[in-house]
């Protein structure tokens, strides 16, 4: 009986707490677009085929009456060299950026947090040394340098290059949340706990972990928009997603041959590159503006 | 801890993250993708020659033993021969790996001077228009990635309006002058060839811009927030109620302490144009070692592979070291710190 009504109590209090995170967020009209950009940009990658005004042309297809077209009522977007509606291979384009974001971080996400709380919570030993420089040896090239290395020994194709993204990105999350965790291990709960007799196991995961949720979920949001850019840079490049899939980056690589007399092929898929971009760069300042204003 | 223990301790750390960086290398090159023989001599090849080669290269010994002859190969700096250029991955990159230097350099000039200037007044007018504008071109700015960046300033500067060439080095026309140092511009210079010094810097300069453009407009927001935060402090109001003039408190008191943090993101942003060069000398033509990296990635490329990955890593390494020690330096509490712990 006692407990059924904590239980209630609690709920109450988590939605107002919501309520309150909400309220904070829609403050800033910038969060708001992000929101939106985010949003609409998820909902036009899984409508495609019903968004898109040519579902075929994002396949094998051939408009050989239709090549160049500039942009009209027809083709909002104009056609590419083989007769292409370039709106329609945009649209379809976000559904593999998306797919590219969401592969990456599933994958990095948990092995980067985890890597960066047990070395932080065994800060100072051998396991933090080992976990921290094998880190540092991924951080000691640039992001794009090294994807572009691994995409190239493995075959060029869209699943090595989130290999080639999700080997390199790991290291970012252990760093964070090293340092988040590190700096909780000296607080009083933690010691709290481990006079309690708590194990490793639980003072990791169910009393550091909760307080590294707020950045984490920032950094999730903004790196949507970075991991899609690294993806787009590796498949313009030519070691990402290959012709004819109508990816975003390869849109674009394909588009610069036939500069500037048709640049709508490629000025199109670039401008929805940089849309989705910062539509997740502006919802991760909302999130984090949330859990920084809570901090203070 | 005295500056030269911070330094050494810091050159150390990073000599351990190059020779971790050299394994990870290995790995990539030598064991992921598969027999290195046969790439090198293709599939019909009659089976006394391959085990001579296999000899030859030290692929009978060992995986450990062969990382320690390949290392010391590439401290005696021979890194191999490139299948693509057909001569050792050394030369390649003394020959092109100036020309992408000389462009990130100039990269890195337009990025301290814009970020600055666009900082200072968003940060001097915060919460005004000048502050408005700055801050919606910033956000646009960085989401805009830089082979993004690089078509569209090519398209409206280069084919729209005219102002800048296209792409290359120099215009058709202009002999260019023997080639001393590689770097375009040192050698233009070094001629006395003062009219081709001009050309080439005016082909770089969209390439530099599509470089710096995402990073200069993210420096530009950190100087901003850091000025803007300090204002509040007290220090900042003693000043004021002192009767200081405003420009000197600007400049002296205000300004240092918020470029720390854009310093200390400097070796990032260095990081971000060794990356976009890739990008940007693609879509410019520019004949550097990006441009000549990307045909070692197509072509799948080992040695080049190896020595791209090493001599960017390297680079930024040893960039981090100074931006680092520049930070310690402007920032008397990070030495502090560490003596404190």
């Amino acid at each position: 009986m006692k407990t059924s009504l904590m239980n209630k109590l609690r709920e109450i209090e988590a939605r107002f707490e919501l309520k309150r995170k909400w309220y904070r967020f829609s403050r800033s009209p910038l969060s708001i677009v992000g929101l939106i950009i985010s949003v609409g940009t998820i909902i036009t990658a899984i409508a495609a085929p019903w968004i898109a005004p040519y579902p075929k042309h994002a396949e094998l297809y051939t408009g050989l009456g239709e090549r160049f077209q500039p942009p009209s009522l027809k083709y909002l977007f104009g056609t590419d060299h083989v007769g292409r509606d370039v709106l329609s291979r945009t649209i379809f384009g976000f559904r593999y950026s998306l797919t590219m974001a969401a592969v990456v971080l599933s994958l990095v996400v948990p092995v980067g947090v985890v890597l960066g709380l047990i070395a932080g919570y065994y800060r100072g030993t051998w396991i933090d040394t080992l976990i921290m420089r094998i880190a540092d040896i991924f951080i000691a090239v640039p992001p794009l340098v090294l994807a572009l290395a691994i995409a190239a020994v493995l075959e060029p194709s869209v699943f090595n290059s989130m290999i080639a993204v999700s080997l390199m990105w790991w290291p970012w999350y252990t760093r964070m949340v090293y340092n988040t965790a590190s700096a909780l291990r000296n607080e009083y709960f933690v010691q709290a706990a481990e006079v309690m007799g708590a194990g490793s196991f639980h003072i990791i995961f169910k009393e550091i972990l909760p307080n590294c949720l707020g950045p984490i979920l920032t950094k999730v949001t903004l790196d949507v928009g970075w991991v899609i850019l690294l993806g787009s840079a590796l498949s313009f490049v030519g070691l990402g997603a290959q012709p004819p899939t109508p990816d975003l980056g390869t849109m674009v690589a394909e588009g610069g041959k036939y500069m500037p007399d048709s640049w709508w092929i490629s000025i199109f898929p670039a401008i929805a590159i940089s849309i989705i971009i910062l539509g997740f760069n502006l919802l991760g300042d909302g999130i984090r503006d949330i859990f920084v204003e809570e901090a203070r | 801890m005295r500056m030269s223990t911070y330094i050494i301790k810091r050159t150390l750390l990073v000599v351990f993250s190059l020779f971790g960086l050299s394994v990870l290398v290995f790995v990539l090159a030598r064991v992921l993708p598969g027999d290195p023989v046969r790439m090198m001599l293709g599939p019909r090849v009659e089976p006394w020659v391959y085990e001579q080669t296999k000899k030859q290269l030290r692929l009978d010994k060992p995986l450990y033993e062969q990382y320690f002859y390949w290392l010391m190969d590439v401290f005696q700096g021979n890194l191999g021969y490139s299948i693509l250029t057909r001569r050792s991955v050394t030369a390649d990159i003394l020959e092109y790996l100036p020309a992408s230097l000389e462009l990130i350099f100039l990269g890195a000039i337009f990025q301290v001077v814009g970020a600055f200037l666009l900082g200072v007044i968003a940060g001097r007018y915060c919460y005004k228009w000048p502050d408005n504008v700055v801050r919606v071109i910033s956000y646009i700015g960085i989401s805009i990635p830089a082979f993004v960046m690089a078509i569209i300033l090519q398209l409206i500067f280069g084919h729209i309006l005219k102002w800048f060439p296209i792409q290359g080095v120099v215009s058709r026309g202009i002999p260019m002058p023997p080639k001393i140092t590689n770097f375009y511009t040192l050698d233009c210079l070094i001629a006395g060839r003062f009219d081709a010094f001009l050309d080439v810097l005016w082909h770089m300069i969209l390439p530099a811009l599509a470089l710096c453009l995402g990073g200069m407009l993210q420096d530009a927001r950190i100087i901003r927030s850091g000025m803007v935060e300090n204002k509040d402090k007290d220090y900042i109001s003693m000043a004021m109620a002192q009767g200081l003039p405003e420009r000197l408190i600007m400049f002296k008191y205000l300004l240092k302490p918020s470029i720390i943090p854009a310093v200390t993101v400097l070796g990032m942003d260095i990081a971000a144009m060794l990356a976009n060069a890739f990008l940007v000398e693609m879509v410019f033509n520019w004949p550097g070692f990006s441009k000549l990296g990307i045909r070692f990635l197509l072509n799948t490329d080992l040695n080049g592979i190896v020595a791209l990955v090493l001599v960017i890593g390297i680079i930024y390494s040893f960039v981090n070291v100074v931006v680092d020690i520049m930070v310690a330096y402007l920032d008397p509490r990070i030495r502090l710190m560490e003596r404190g712990e």
